[in-house]
């Protein structure tokens, strides 16, 4: 029985990781239908904002849940004004300028503070189920995610500046002529999806540590999260990484975490070969 | 340029890459009025109106509103100042609640502030009854007339001044067309507005219309005159004549 709750606590803080990663490219992936290659570097600013921060003397749980997301906003707005805004509509010059910014950022950010891994220890400690131990930070990861995913799920369902959004979304052409400014509302989405990035590298740092390369470890499978979700942002983000982080966690048990690696792309790519619209092509179509 | 213009159009240019589809449209639409322009497809009906609303760049001319050049104006801007679009094909938010995209039309303006979009939204639900029953539909679930009734009580959430109407009666039934001419009629006087109005149904112009202007190839011809208006044969002829 204490295994169950253990690998079950497991999966479900896997899930919780590739939810939260993936949430913030899957804004600016939904809304703009902008690819940003730099996703992995927002998450590692993030984590260095949280960790410089918190090293400053900083309570850390400001540091983590305040400090990081409001930098990185920040960070993405003004990106979003030198780079982004001239490349709507392009997308591969898009991904190609973003994957460039990426590379530029792991370069400054190794020119600054080094090449070396920052250590950041869980700030929970642990707690025994029956015979196992289990981070108490895991608890914490995956409450943060439920709070994060419904928030931005009420933000766009029930507030008039997720009305607006969503209308924009669905028609940015109607939407300007009913006087709504689509390139506020695309800035907007960029900096809270930038922002969101920010908090998930924060929330990760604790448990991958903080090294200028760290994005790359998470672009890859929060990619794949996004584009198996399909369309519907939420929903897509939210039942693909339910899925692949099963599949993934428990593949890891019952092998090696290369393996549980390898047996969710395997996933990703026969569930992209069935439903090549992605989850929500076919499933939850009219949910957001 | 008259005192009585509510909107001012001059040589205007616009088109499609290096295709040209206006060639120096000029009227004036009179504060109060209803103004119909008449054409067949292809002769730049829904060009003039995206050029208007700016979601087509004018190449040259003027466009003026209430005494302001707004021909280099974005499109948000013009709706700000007053101008309300209700385009050809409806352009409902499909995924949105028929309430969801009445709302929008109350708060698109004020950037998403939502200070009397409750009492807009019931105010213009008294203008338009038979969309009370559908509030809760996606707007994509609708039926033509219902999404046109839907776009253009969305339109007015936003009080516009001038109302730019793109073939209200495209893909709607007869009896549908009767009543939204009627509609329109109550809710001019009601709301003080003005209407330019491209179509063409030569009743519905006929219906709503104080005058009509004819435009052909891009450009606009004569006004029609109103006995020419009453004789279908008699605008044939106008047609072919100039």
């Amino acid at each position: 029985m204490d295994i169950v709750f253990a690998v079950g606590l497991q999966v479900l803080s896997g899930v919780a990781t590739l939810l939260i990663t993936s949430l913030g490219l899957a804004i600016i992936f939904g809304m703009m239908r902008v690819i940003n290659l730099a996703h992995g570097e927002f998450l590692m600013l993030g984590a260095y904002a949280a960790i410089l921060s918190a090293r400053a003397g900083l309570n850390i749980w400001i540091a983590m849940l305040v400090v990081a997301p409001l930098v990185v906003g920040g960070i993405g707005l003004v990106i979003e004004r030198l780079i982004i805004r001239r490349l709507y509509g392009r997308m591969v010059d898009t991904m190609l300028a973003t994957w460039g910014l990426s590379l530029a950022l792991i370069g400054a950010v190794t020119m600054i503070f080094g090449n070396t891994v920052a250590g950041f220890s869980a700030p929970l400690g642990s707690f025994a189920i029956g015979s196992f131990t289990a981070s108490a930070y895991a608890l914490f990861l995956i409450a943060a995610a439920i709070v994060l995913f419904g928030g931005i799920w009420a933000l766009l369902r029930f507030t008039p500046a997720g009305l607006i959004a969503r209308g924009t979304m669905q028609n940015a052409e109607m939407a300007s002529a009913l006087g709504v400014s689509p390139d506020r509302v695309y800035a907007v989405t960029f900096a809270a999806g930038s922002a969101v990035s920010g908090l998930a590298g924060a929330l990760i740092a604790p448990f991958s540590g903080v090294v200028p390369t760290m994005g790359a470890a998470f672009i890859a499978k929060s990619f794949i999260t996004v584009i198996t979700g399909g369309a519907a942002m939420l929903a897509g983000t939210f039942s693909a990484s339910g899925l692949l982080g099963t599949v993934a966690t428990l593949g890891t048990f019952a092998t090696t975490p290369v393996f549980g690696e390898v047996m969710m792309l395997v996933v990703a790519i026969v569930l992209l070969r069935l439903l090549p619209q992605g989850i929500t092509g076919r499933f939850f179509r009219r949910s957001l | 340029m008259s005192d009585t213009a509510m909107m001012e159009v001059a040589e205007l240019v616009s088109g499609y890459g290096r295709i040209g589809v206006l060639r120096g449209a000029s009227f004036a639409v009179v504060r109060g009025e209803c103004l119909g322009i008449l054409g067949h497809n292809g002769m730049g009906k829904t060009t003039l109106l995206r050029t208007i609303m700016g979601l087509l760049a004018c190449q040259s001319g003027r466009i003026r509103f209430e005494g302001r050049a707004i021909e280099r104006l974005a499109t948000h801007q013009r709706a700000r100042l007053g101008l309300g679009y209700v385009p050809q094909g409806r352009q409902i938010f499909p995924a949105l609640t028929v309430r969801e995209n009445l709302l929008f039309g109350g708060i698109a303006k004020s950037g998403g502030a939502k200070s009397g979009a409750d009492d807009i939204l019931a105010r213009i639900l008294g203008d338009f009854p038979e969309l009370k029953r559908l509030l809760d539909r996606p707007g994509g679930a609708l039926s033509g007339g219902e999404q046109q009734l839907l776009a253009l009580a969305r339109a007015l959430c936003g009080k516009p001044r001038l109302l730019l109407l793109d073939e209200p009666t495209e893909g709607i039934q007869p009896s549908i067309i009767a009543a939204m001419s009627e509609r329109l009629h109550d809710l001019r006087a009601r709301y003080g507005l003005s209407i330019l109005l491209v179509e063409q149904n030569l009743d519905f112009i006929r219906g709503l219309a104080n005058r009509a202007l004819l435009i052909h190839r891009g450009q606009i011809g004569r006004e029609i005159p109103p006995a020419a208006l009453a004789d279908p044969t008699l605008v044939e002829e106008f047609i072919a004549a100039v």
